[in-house]
């Protein structure tokens, strides 16, 4: 059981946030984060045209051997990832937290410019009293 | 500063017409006192229309006493406020004086509304005529009925005979602010800042206002209203001593 690492999406696909709290996924540079997030976006946007029964919110867990990530899709587009181990089960309430937080201490923020990288004490420092600095 | 000048209540007085909205400001000479016309009012008074909801001016005003508003709906005004005096200004201080300014125009009214309920509530109203009693009335009611409860602390200061502070742990408007480093001698209270030098300033005892972040190990948001009275008010309290 851990939690590996969150990353925030905006909804042009571009990772406004990244972080990770616990070691045993690869280390990326933060070029590599951007490209993965990118890549995230363009598979969430096939997935959610591929139901063949109406709309879909697209993929919402992806699984590996390792690990799984566990996406939350808000209504403005802005996507919330997990990363985290195949045992986590709380990663669906984490993320709503996430989703909580990010509204209070990003939106409500004076100083953030929307869909921009988020640079706020606030928001490290509530996200850290949810998951923690970096031990599961 | 707007005490400086002739109260501007007296132009109300001369006022020959009252059917000119400008007339009917009665603060159309200073830019801190700047109201939205006053056309409207009069529009929609004289011509009730049957079945539209009740006008906000006919309301009952005590009933709103206990009511709340949402602090979410709040956070998000107060952050366009914030944005918004943000893209006008040149620097910090600019904006400091800025959010000081539209805290000044709530004061004056926060001071009206809670005198015209002590009025129709208790059987002998007072006016607060002595410093102490005043900064208590700030410190407990003032910020009872703008933020829900009583702020933290008052101290007097050490250096200056002339200075006080009000003391907030965790000052409800700045709750979801995180200030960029590189501006991290703003404080967004001077919103409060603004609405403490109105309530000063309608009581009787001008002074100029500042808000200052000074924050502690257990309380991060921690901010101090900086009162600096101006030389009558310490004067005439000598008098009354």
């Amino acid at each position: 059981m851990a939690i590996f690492g969150l990353w925030v999406i905006n909804k042009a696909g571009g990772l406004v946030y990244q972080r990770n709290f616990a070691d045993g996924l690869a280390q990326l540079t933060s070029n590599e984060y951007l490209v993965l997030a990118g890549t995230l976006h363009g598979i969430h946007a096939i997935t959610s045209r591929l139901s063949p029964t109406g709309s879909s919110s697209g993929a919402q867990v992806i699984e590996g051997e390792s690990f799984k990530m566990t996406i939350l899709l808000t209504a403005t587009g802005t996507k919330f990832v997990l990363l985290t181990s195949l045992t986590e089960t709380t990663a669906d309430p984490v993320l709503q937290k996430v989703y909580e937080v990010y509204a209070d201490a990003v939106m409500k923020n004076p100083f953030h410019t929307p869909e921009m990288p988020i640079r706020s004490e606030g928001f490290d420092s509530r996200i850290t009293a949810l998951i923690g600095s970096g031990l599961p | 500063m707007a005490y400086t000048q002739p109260h501007p209540r007296f132009s109300v007085l001369s006022a020959s017409s009252l059917s000119s909205a400008e007339h009917l400001s009665p603060t159309g000479s200073t830019a801190r006192f700047s109201l939205p016309s006053a056309q409207s009012i009069n529009t929609t008074l004289g011509t009730p229309k049957p079945n539209s909801r009740p006008n906000i001016y006919d309301r009952n005003i005590n009933k709103t006493r206990t009511t709340e508003v949402s602090a979410a709906a709040f956070t998000f005004l107060f952050s366009e406020v914030v944005q918004y005096t943000q893209k006008r200004v040149s620097g910090i201080n600019d904006l400091e004086r800025r959010l000081n300014t539209l805290g000044y125009r709530i004061g004056m009214r926060v001071l009206e509304l809670m005198v015209w309920r002590a009025e129709s509530s208790s059987k002998a109203p007072k006016r607060e005529i002595r410093l102490l009693p005043a900064l208590m009335a700030v410190h407990t009611q003032v910020w009872r009925a703008v933020f829900g409860r009583p702020a933290d602390a008052i101290e007097k200061s050490v250096e200056n005979e002339d200075e006080y502070m009000i003391i907030d742990n965790d000052p409800p408007i700045e709750r979801h602010i995180s200030v960029p480093k590189d501006m991290n001698q703003l404080s967004c209270s001077s919103f409060t800042a603004g609405i403490v030098e109105a309530v000063f300033d309608g009581l009787g005892f001008p002074a100029r206002v500042t808000a200052h972040h000074t924050p502690t190990q257990q309380y991060p948001s921690r901010t101090t209203i900086l009162i600096k009275l101006e030389k009558t008010v310490l004067e005439r309290e000598e008098v009354l001593k």
